[in-house]
């Protein structure tokens, strides 16, 4: 098979009308993917800005946007499609040489979220663009440079993956900032800010590696793909930027979500270091990636925090979980852990090398089985509770500099402890 | 007088020797049986033991929580048990197959209705491992996410799970068994209704906050938006 070819089960996944839909637009230079689900709300404005952001960046170029949509009921894809290039110009004042195409199509969402992206990387694959952008449909707010930014890398200087960074409130993202950033940064030794990417773009040579290798019938094609793909990337030493974006305003998860997004994130880096183990066991310290613009901008205006329910939270689950973690951590760690619950809102600290040791025991015991992985991630919610609670106390009134250089001991922190992990996997072989 | 008296106890000596003559090589079979089902029960064992070993079952007993009830119980762990329960099994079928060779009436119908037993005892068995290992899995399911929904009483939602379903576990091992068949539907409904009936209890009395929050949860979602203070985590 040829690298531009298709294998049937890509081909016969998507319908006979989107593949006729994509055989009328030809081969395209960039493609946009837009992934949706019910974001009739917002939609719309993100549409105009991705033309607004070609027409302006990429007037020449072919373009093609692809809505890969889950089967919104509120209109979500007419609204994708209905968008006409007319409706752009009087506004921007901006011309365009080609026809910018926008096309739709309905999957079933119960067969996961991966099948979006898999839908934009087959189509991207049909249709040989040279440089893809996938836009989330739930950011409150982007600009059309956004666009060209997440695109130059691509089309221009030869990057096969453009992940983003934002200006966000120093307390925004702390699973990020406390988990996965640094534990992907450990294990990889790539500095990946943003690795679970809203927003990102990449290269028809990245994507349809992707398409090809990703077991997307093995349980790979579900929440957290878009993980799995930044994952491939750097496994695959593909070349990869950073580019700073502006702010992100996104919807706002509530407390129920934890546990879904644990799974998405967690659950899905966790999977990933069963086979990448010979990669990553190897590793040792970590490089920074190039980065256009600032690798992070931290807002430090007040907002509101419910500490003490976080700290609640924690203590209830070290005690009522005790049975579960007794099974997944080791028994100094369990014991410290104990120790903390006990302590009062002024004492309490969760520091960061007890941290690091819980989420290497729990991956260690993720990778063995102990109990059913879904558990193991599900109990890692009220730990993630209090260290972000410590988190909070730390930095509630230091400066950007002071968070990034909290954020940075940590990562050294992970980057320490690796030795411990690599002998918690082999050990348990 | 003297001659009867040597005649019979000839008689009877002859008697004595052809029955002993005649069952000699039966008694011989039982002992080659018992001997051969004791090396074959060995070997059994000896296999099973290392699949077993190599299919992790201690780990998964120990999930299914029977390692514990094993451990309180002063036994050996689940796969020395079951190889154990095995070679027994095995070595003692042999043993009846070598009684049935003997020929005694009575012995017959009893080793029939033993190897008949055999195969409603390893279903039991069956069922009663998967049952402790459901019970389990679905009490911790219970309590995780009990606690990450800040529920009071996580622990006792998950007690009440896993005691239902050992419960109903345990009555369908004594009906598969036939044992005690009409105590054990007398006992299994007594033991459920006021199971339920403490629940309800509970639930209504007891826990009125915890059922006040879980419907909160349920229905009033706008109201929980509103309170929600926690950060994104991504």
């Amino acid at each position: 098979m040829s690298g531009t070819e298709l294998n049937l089960e890509d081909e016969t996944f998507l319908s006979d009308d989107f593949l006729r839909q994509l055989i009328n637009v030809g081969e395209v230079d960039i493609l946009v993917g837009l992934p949706t689900h019910n974001n009739a709300k917002t939609v719309g404005p993100i549409v105009h800005t991705i033309r607004s952001g070609i027409l302006g960046g990429f007037p020449r170029e072919r373009a093609v946007i692809i809505n890969a949509d889950g089967g919104s009921r509120d209109g979500t894809p007419e609204l994708v499609t209905g968008i006409s290039i007319d409706d752009m110009r009087p506004a921007s004042n901006l011309n365009t040489l080609r026809t910018l195409h926008s096309i739709s199509t309905t999957y079933v969402r119960s067969t996961g979220s991966g099948v979006a992206l898999r839908t934009i990387l087959a189509a991207a694959e049909l249709l040989r663009a040279k440089a893809c952008i996938v836009m989330s449909p739930e950011s409150a707010k982007i600009e059309p440079e956004w666009i060209a930014n997440l695109l130059r890398p691509i089309y221009r200087d030869g990057f096969d993956l453009v992940s983003p960074t934002y200006r966000r409130h120093k307390f925004d993202g702390l699973l990020m900032t406390n988990l996965v950033y640094p534990m992907i940064r450990a294990l990889y030794g790539a500095r990946i800010r943003e690795a679970y990417m809203p927003e990102f773009g990449f290269s028809n040579r990245l994507g349809n590696q992707f398409l090809g290798q990703n077991g997307w019938r093995d349980g790979n094609g579900g929440p957290g793909v878009e993980l799995r793909f930044t994952l491939a990337a750097i496994r695959g030493g593909y070349r990869i930027c950073q580019v700073f974006l502006g702010e992100k305003e996104h919807i706002e998860r509530r407390a129920t979500d934890l546990v879904p997004t644990l799974r998405e994130t967690v659950g899905t880096l966790f999977a990933a270091m069963d086979s990448d183990f010979p990669i990553w066991s190897t590793v040792v310290g970590s490089k920074p990636v190039p980065t256009i613009g600032s690798e992070q901008e931290l807002l430090l205006n007040s907002t509101r925090v419910n500490r003490k329910r976080l700290r609640e939270m924690f203590s209830t689950g070290v005690v009522e979980l005790e049975s579960v973690f007794r099974l997944i951590l080791s028994s100094s760690t369990l014991a410290e852990l104990q120790r903390i619950a006990r302590l009062g809102e002024e004492e309490f600290h969760y520091s960061a090398e007890l941290w690091v040791r819980t989420v290497y025991e729990f991956a260690a015991s993720y990778q063995k089985s102990v109990i059913s992985r879904d558990h193991i991630i599900q109990a890692l919610a009220p730990l993630f509770r209090g260290r972000a609670y410590t988190f909070l106390a730390e930095n509630r009134n230091g400066s950007a500099t002071d968070v990034e250089n909290n954020i940075e001991g940590l990562c050294l922190e992970f980057e320490r402890l690796k030795p411990y992990l690599v002998q918690m996997w082999k050990s348990r072989e | 007088m003297r001659e009867m008296i040597v005649s019979e106890l000839t008689q009877a000596w002859h008697e004595m020797a052809r029955g002993f003559a005649h069952y000699l090589p039966r008694l011989i079979v039982m002992l080659i049986l018992a001997f051969v089902g004791w090396v074959i029960a060995y070997v059994v064992k000896v296999i099973l033991r290392s699949i077993l070993q190599f299919m992790k079952f201690d780990k998964l007993s120990e999930n299914a929580g029977a390692s514990q009830l094993l451990n309180k119980a002063a036994l050996p762990a689940a796969t020395e048990m079951l190889s154990r329960f095995v070679f027994w099994v095995t070595w003692l079928g042999f043993i009846l197959l070598g009684v049935s060779v003997l020929g005694i009436l009575g012995l017959q119908e009893q080793i029939a209705r033993f190897f008949l037993f055999l195969p409603r005892l390893f279903v039991a068995m069956f069922i009663l491992f998967f049952g402790l290992l459901a019970a389990s899995f679905f009490s911790r399911a219970v309590l995780l996410a009990a606690v990450n929904a800040n529920m009071p009483s996580p622990r006792i939602l998950g007690l009440a799970v896993r005691s239902i379903i050992i419960v109903f576990v345990l009555s369908i091992v004594f009906e598969e068994l036939g044992l005690a068949e009409q105590t054990m539907l007398v006992a299994f409904g007594i033991a459920f209704g006021a199971l339920m009936l403490g629940l309800a209890i509970a639930f209504g009395i007891g826990g009125r906050d915890l059922a006040k929050h879980f419907l909160e949860e349920k229905f009033v979602r706008e109201k929980k938006d509103e309170n929600a203070d926690e950060l994104s985590p991504l």
